[in-house]
C-alpha cells in the first residue's frame, strides 16, 4: 500500500508529507506521553518555545534559503509581532473575554503588523543588489528594540496616552493602567499559548511556506535567487516577488512573536530575546538544518533549543559544550573535510543506497 | 537525509554528555538521582522518596551565572551556599538537612522558567530566586500556579511579589526611591536635585519614578532629569553639564556603581562638586578598577549591607566568603545568605516537615512569614507583610576616608 502511494506521488509531495508527518507524529507522541505523565516539567515548559523556534526557523528559511537574501533582523519582526499582539490582548482583555477568540485575533494582529514592517523595510531595500538587505535588517532589528524601549503607553478613562519620555508624563488618572511601560515592557499578558496552538501554527506555517515554494510564485522566487538577470529577462517582476517572499517570512516571524508574548507573563525587549543574538540564533538553526531545507530547519531548531536545557546537569560547562557542538556540527556539515567524510560514510551508502546525485543543498 | 548522520552524531554526543552529567551528580547526591533520571514525575513524587530514608529540604535557586548579569547570580549562589553549609554543619533545620540546587537563567525570563521547571523535576520544595527582576516576574507567575513558596533575594520590581506565595528580601524599587527622597528631605541635604538615570533599566526607572513623586512632598525641586541607556553608558558629559548648568546641589544616581564611577570622574573633570546620593546598586564602587577612590569621598548611598560592619554575624559571613572565594561579598551575596536563614526561620515557625508536599509547605510558610522577626546581616528585626514586602530600616552609608561607614 505504502509502495503504491509513493509511486503515485511525486518526490516533492512525498517529502512534504513526511515533513507534515514528523510534526504530527511529534505532537501525538508528546500528547500521549503527557497524558501518561511521562514528561518532565522542564520539557512541558519548553514545548511552546520549541514551536516558536520552529516557526522562526522555517520562516527565516524562506528568506535565506528560497529567496537567497541574508536577513539578520528576524528577531525584529518577532518583536513587532510580540508587542503589537500583547498590546492588543491587554486592551481587549475585557472587550473579548473568550481567550481563544482573543488569541486568534491577536495572532492576526501580530502577523499583520510584522508584515507591515516587512513591507516597509523591504520596499527600499529589496530593490538593491548585494548584501544591503542584511545590513538594513540588522539595523532594523536593533532600532525596533530601541523604539519599543522608549514607548510609554497608558490607558485611562480619557483614552490612550503615549509618551517617549517616561511614565510620569502620561499624567494617567488614578484608575489608569500602563500598557507598555518603556524598558520594563508589558507585564500581565494573558498566557494563551499552548502546545496545541503552537503545533497548529507550525502546520499552517509549513503549509504556507511549502505551497509557496511549490507554486508558480515560488518558482519565480527561486529563479531570482539562482540568476537574477535571467529571471528578469523572462519577465519576472523581481521586486514584487522578493517583497512577497520577504513579507510572508516577516509575518510568520510575527506569529512566532505572538506565541512568545503569550507564553510568559512578562515581555520586555532586551538584547537577549529580540536582539542581534536572537537573529543569529535563528540563522544558526537555518544554516545547520540546511539552507533551503525546511525539514532540516525544524529538526535543527528543536535539537538546538533542547540541547542547552538537556545539558543543565553539567552546570558551568553547559554553554561551553553547546558552543563546541555548534562548531562541530558546522565543520561536519559544511567544511570540505566534513563533506568528504560524509560522502564516504553517508547513510545511503551504508544502507545500500541509490544514487546520491539528487540532494538539494 | 544528508544531515541525518550529523544529527545522529549531535544526539549521540548530547546523550553521552548528559549521562556523564548525571553520573557526576550521583557522587554528590546519591539518594535522589535515581528518581530524577528514571521518571520525570510531578514535584511531589521525588519529594516523598527521600522522606523514607533521611529526609531533606530541597531548596531551589535561580539566577544568572553566565552572561552579562552573571556577577549577581554567582554572588547569590555563593552566599546561599555558605548559609546552607552552615546550617547543615550545625545539624540542619529541626534536625533535617537542606540541599540547594542552583540553576542558571542567563538573565532571561524564558530561560528562567526553564530553570524553574528543571528544579520542579528535581523535587524543589522552596524557591530562592530569581535574582533579577524580569525573570523573577515570569517565574512568580509559574510558582503562583503551582503554589510553591518563593523568596527572592534581589528581585526589586514591584510585580516580583504580586502573588501571595512570593516574598522578597530586598527593598522594592519604589521603596528605595521613597526612602532616599525622605532622607534627603528630612536631613535638608539639598533643595535642588538633579537626577541621572538609566532609562533602559527597570530598576533605575522604578526608583527614579518613586523618588520624583516623593520629592514633591519633601519640597525638593528636581531641576534636571537626564537619562542614559545601556548602549550609551560610557560618556556622561552631557548629563553632568545639564546638572551643573541648572545649579543642582545634589546629584541623585539610582543606578549601578560601574556607571557611577564614570559620572564621578566626569564631575571632577568639569570641576562640579555637588553632594552625591546613590542607591544600593552603588555598593561596590570602591572595588572598581582604576577608580580614584578619593572621588567617592562623602558619597552617600542606601545599602542593606556593609561588609566592614562590626556586627558579629556580618563579620563571620564576610570572613567565610573571603576564605572561600577570595573577594569581599556584595549585597547580593548578603541577601541570599539571609534568604536561606529566613527560610529556616519560617520553616521552624510554621512547623514544616520535609514530607509535606510543596503546596502544603507553601501554605504553612506563607502564614509563618508574617509572624517571624528576623535578625540577619541585611538588617535587624525584619518582618514581612502578607504582600511580600519586608519591613526593615533603610541604612544610609557614607564613604569616609575610603571606607563605607553607616550613618
Amino acid at each position: 500500500m505504502r509502495q503504491m502511494k509513493t509511486r503515485v506521488w511525486s518526490k516533492n509531495t512525498r517529502s512534504n508529507l513526511i515533513t507534515y508527518g514528523i510534526v504530527i507524529a511529534a505532537y501525538l507522541v508528546v500528547e500521549v506521553m503527557m497524558r501518561a505523565g511521562m514528561i518532565s516539567s522542564l520539557l512541558k515548559g519548553l514545548l511552546v518555545p520549541l514551536c516558536m523556534y520552529v516557526i522562526l526557523a522555517v520562516s527565516l528559511n524562506l528568506t535565506v534559503g528560497i529567496l537567497g537574501e541574508l536577513s539578520l533582523g528576524h528577531a525584529g519582526f518577532m518583536c513587532v509581532g510580540a508587542f503589537s499582539s500583547a498590546v492588543f490582548s491587554k486592551c481587549m482583555l475585557e472587550a473579548v473575554p473568550a481567550g481563544g477568540v482573543r488569541f486568534f485575533l491577536a495572532i492576526l494582529v501580530g502577523a499583520a503588523f510584522a508584515a507591515l514592517f516587512g513591507i516597509l523595510v523591504g520596499i527600499p531595500v529589496l530593490r538593491l543588489k548585494g548584501d544591503y538587505l542584511a545590513i538594513v535588517t540588522l539595523a532594523f532589528g536593533e532600532i525596533i528594540k530601541n523604539i519599543v524601549n522608549v514607548i510609554f503607553l497608558g490607558r485611562d478613562s480619557r483614552g490612550f496616552h503615549i509618551s517617549t519620555k517616561d511614565a510620569f508624563s502620561l499624567n494617567l488618572e488614578a484608575d489608569g493602567e500602563m500598557i507598555i511601560n518603556g524598558p520594563q515592557g508589558i507585564t500581565g499578558t494573558p498566557q494563551n499559548s499552548s502546545f496545541f496552538i503552537g503545533i497548529i501554527l507550525i502546520l499552517i506555517t509549513l503549509f504556507i511556506v511549502i505551497n509557496l515554494v511549490n507554486s508558480r510564485t515560488g518558482r519565480a522566487i527561486m529563479a531570482i535567487r539562482d540568476n537574477r538577470i535571467a529571471a528578469e529577462s523572462v519577465g519576472i517582476n523581481i521586486t514584487k516577488y522578493k517583497l512577497l517572499a520577504f513579507t510572508v517570512s516577516a509575518s510568520l516571524a510575527g506569529v512566532a512573536g505572538v506565541l512568545y508574548a503569550h507564553n510568559l507573563s512578562t515581555l520586555a525587549a532586551t538584547p537577549k530575546n529580540f536582539g542581534y543574538n536572537m537573529s543569529i540564533m535563528i540563522l544558526v538553526f537555518v544554516v545547520l538544518g540546511g539552507i533551503g531545507n525546511i525539514r532540516g530547519s525544524i529538526i535543527a531548531a528543536v535539537v538546538l533549543t533542547l540541547l542547552p536545557e538537556m545539558l543543565r546537569s553539567l552546570n558551568d560547562y553547559r554553554m561551553l559544550i553547546y558552543a563546541v557542538v555548534l562548531i562541530v556540527t558546522m565543520i561536519f556539515t559544511s567544511s570540505p573535510g566534513g563533506r568528504a567524510f560524509r560522502e564516504r560514510y553517508s547513510l545511503k551508502l551504508l544502507f545500500g543506497g541509490k544514487n546520491q546525485a539528487k540532494e538539494g543543498e | 537525509m544528508k544531515k541525518a548522520l550529523s544529527l545522529l552524531l549531535v544526539c549521540a554526543m548530547t546523550f553521552s554528555l548528559a549521562a556523564c552529567g548525571s553520573k557526576d551528580e550521583g557522587t554528590t547526591a546519591p539518594a535522589e538521582d535515581n528518581t530524577q533520571t528514571e521518571t520525570g514525575t510531578d514535584a511531589e513524587a521525588p519529594a516523598e522518596t527521600p522522606a523514607a530514608d533521611g529526609a531533606v529540604f530541597k531548596i531551589g535557586g535561580i539566577g544568572p551565572t553566565t552572561g552579562g548579569a552573571s556577577a549577581y547570580g554567582i554572588a547569590v549562589q555563593r552566599g546561599a551556599q555558605i548559609a546552607v553549609d552552615e546550617i547543615n554543619a550545625a545539624g540542619g533545620i529541626n534536625g533535617v538537612q537542606i540541599e540547594l540546587n542552583f540553576q542558571d537563567d542567563e538573565h532571561d525570563p524564558e530561560k528562567s522558567v526553564n530553570a524553574y521547571n528543571t528544579l520542579k523535576d528535581w523535587g524543589m520544595q522552596i524557591l530562592i530566586g530569581s535574582v533579577t527582576s524580569n525573570p523573577c516576574i515570569a517565574v512568580a507567575e509559574e510558582s503562583h500556579k503551582d503554589n510553591l513558596f518563593q523568596l527572592t533575594p534581589s528581585g526589586t520590581a514591584v510585580k516580583c511579589v504580586q502573588y501571595d506565595n512570593a516574598f522578597r528580601m530586598c527593598f522594592s524599587d519604589p521603596n528605595q526611591g521613597l526612602e532616599s527622597a525622605k532622607y534627603i528631605g528630612a536631613n535638608s541635604l539639598a533643595s535642588k536635585v538633579a537626577v541621572i538615570y538609566d532609562s533602559s533599566d527597570p530598576y533605575s526607572v522604578g526608583i527614579f519614578e518613586a523618588f520624583r513623586e516623593e520629592a514633591q512632598n519633601q519640597n525638593i525641586e528636581i531641576v534636571a532629569a537626564e537619562a542614559f541607556t545601556a548602549d550609551s553608558k560610557t560618556d556622561f558629559s552631557v548629563q553632568v553639564q545639564k546638572a551643573k548648568d541648572n545649579g543642582a546641589e545634589l546629584l541623585y544616581m539610582p543606578f549601578y556603581y560601574t556607571e557611577a564611577s564614570l559620572v564621578l570622574a566626569e564631575c571632577k573633570k568639569q570641576s562640579y562638586a555637588p553632594a552625591f546620593f546613590g542607591v544600593d546598586g552603588m555598593d561596590g564602587i570602591l572595588s572598581v578598577e582604576n577608580f580614584d577612590a578619593s572621588l567617592a569621598e562623602n558619597l552617600m548611598y542606601m545599602a542593606p549591607f556593609v561588609a566592614n560592619s562590626d556586627d558579629e554575624q556580618v563579620k563571620s559571613f564576610v570572613t567565610k566568603y573571603q576564605e572561600q572565594f577570595n573577594e569581599v561579598p556584595n549585597q547580593f551575596a548578603a541577601d541570599a545568605y539571609d534568604c536561606v536563614y529566613v527560610v529556616k526561620a519560617a520553616i521552624e515557625a510554621g512547623n514544616v516537615t520535609p514530607d509535606m508536599d510543596a503546596s502544603a509547605m507553601c501554605d504553612a510558610l506563607k502564614a509563618a512569614m508574617t509572624t517571624i522577626s528576623f535578625d540577619g546581616i541585611t538588617g535587624k528585626g525584619i518582618s514581612w507583610e502578607a504582600s511580600g514586602e519586608p519591613n526593615k530600616a533603610p541604612l544610609i552609608v557614607q564613604i569616609q576616608n575610603g571606607e563605607g561607614v553607616a550613618l
